[in-house]
């Protein structure tokens, strides 16, 4: 989900039984749940699907620390700074953890650096949305950060072994950005004037169905699941993550006394789950086509930090290299 | 040297109440200095650990999954390694 529509490059998937030699067997070991490691032969697909992904995933980190970084300085109060400080560190830290784990399948952080910088490298849509509010970082630590909860936990049990070992620390660290974020929500909504809940509501409006769309389209068409269903790196298909993510986020809506804008929403009691209304697609795609409201603004962002910062790189390359020599001579 | 050559650095954090360190990720980075400023910075945000080390990972040697069988399987043999292969009586406390 913070990796969208990744291709497989895969037309059709093959089952087990028309599979022969080293994928056969390849099959076999996912099928029985043993973990692929990264000195372990694998399909060539399945290898460039997990880079994409993983890629996607690690730039969606780090891009994701823009729209809330954007509220440090004005953070209503010492105690949220801090808070929101700690939490965008997180991002960065996870980026981290899933670059290094790209890097387990033979490609390099600069490859991938250079292809988010060059446009050619996607991430999540959601991160291409401002944040207009303090009450925005709410939306997003509640909404953006419980999606992704429901998106990561079964990636803890994926097949490629460094991508769950880091799903499974990332998971750890993403209860407290949920948390914090329906938190400051609590106190908006519930301790707050009628104005700090008005924000909150038109907050909410704004980031409800982006916050749907993190999942991908709905399952007839998303022609890749299938193919990383097999190879086991999904586990459940985007519109069961979708509708789990709904039935858990409406109670909680209704505990901070907010509207959810789906004038469609609705119990269903035959089936035990939310029915909701129609996404808009179209928003979707031009958002991941680079029409969305922050897209050329997010990615300048991300070169000019880059390119003003080489100087620190160039220094700490320099001064080892010195320390070295002296060490030798 | 430029950035594309940092050196991988894998990282083992040892946990106040632990015995021993557990390997919990990686990193680049230009040296030793760095590659611990880094660890702490990365690995150790919630009181992980009390000791950090960093290895590059070019120093480590691992065994091969393929040759996991020839390699372990001697002690697939030897159950009397194990305490419990050998039953104590009722009334002895060993």
């Amino acid at each position: 989900m913070y990796a969208q529509m990744v291709e497989t490059g895969v037309k059709s998937v093959r089952s087990v039984d028309d599979l022969s030699g080293p994928d056969r067997i390849f099959q076999e070991r996912v099928d029985a749940g043993i973990r692929i490691e990264p000195q372990d032969w694998m399909p060539e697909a399945y290898r460039k699907t997990l880079v994409r992904q993983i890629s996607q995933h690690a730039h969606s980190e780090v891009v994701g620390m823009l729209p809330e970084g954007n509220w440090l300085t004005r953070a209503p109060s010492l105690k949220r700074k801090a808070i929101l400080l700690a939490k965008v560190q997180d991002e960065a830290g996870h980026g981290l953890y899933l670059y290094s784990a790209a890097e387990t399948l033979g490609v390099s952080r600069d490859e991938l650096i250079d292809a988010l910088h060059a446009g050619k490298a996607k991430y999540s849509s959601i991160f291409n949305y401002p944040t207009l509010t303090w009450a925005d970082i709410g939306m997003i630590g509640w909404l953006v950060d419980g999606a992704a909860i429901i998106n990561q936990i079964p990636l803890c049990r994926c097949s490629y072994g460094p991508y769950a070992r880091v799903m499974v620390r990332v998971c750890k660290e993403e209860s407290f950005h949920q948390r914090q974020g329906y938190d400051l929500l609590i106190q908006l909504c519930r301790e707050g004037n009628q104005s700090q809940k008005d924000m909150a509501q038109e907050a909410l409006n704004r980031w409800w169905w982006p916050a749907l769309m993190m999942f991908g389209p709905p399952d007839q068409d998303s022609p890749n699941s299938a193919q990383s269903m097999q190879w086991r790196i999904k586990l459940f298909s985007n519109d069961e993550l979708r509708q789990k993510f709904v039935d858990q986020t409406v109670p909680q809506a209704e505990y901070l006394g907010l509207t959810i804008p789906d004038p469609d929403l609705k119990w269903n009691e035959e089936t035990g789950h939310y029915e909701f209304g129609e996404i808009d697609w179209s928003e979707f795609y031009e958002v991941l086509k680079g029409n969305g409201p922050c897209n050329r603004d997010r990615l300048q962002t991300r070169v000019r930090a880059h390119e003003e910062g080489a100087w620190v790189r160039e220094a700490m390359a320099a001064y080892a290299q010195k320390q070295a020599q002296r060490a030798a001579a | 040297m430029s950035r594309s050559t940092w050196p991988l650095w894998e990282v083992f954090v040892r946990s106040q109440h632990g015995l021993a360190h557990k390997h919990v990720g990686s990193l680049h980075a230009p040296d030793a200095e760095m590659a611990i400023n880094n660890a702490r910075d990365v690995y150790t945000r919630r009181n992980e650990g009390v000791s950090l080390w960093v290895v590059k990972a070019a120093d480590i040697v691992a065994s091969s999954p393929a040759d996991k069988g020839p390699l372990f399987d001697p002690a697939d043999s030897k159950v009397y390694r194990h305490p419990t292969f050998f039953p104590m009586p009722d009334e002895i406390k060993m």
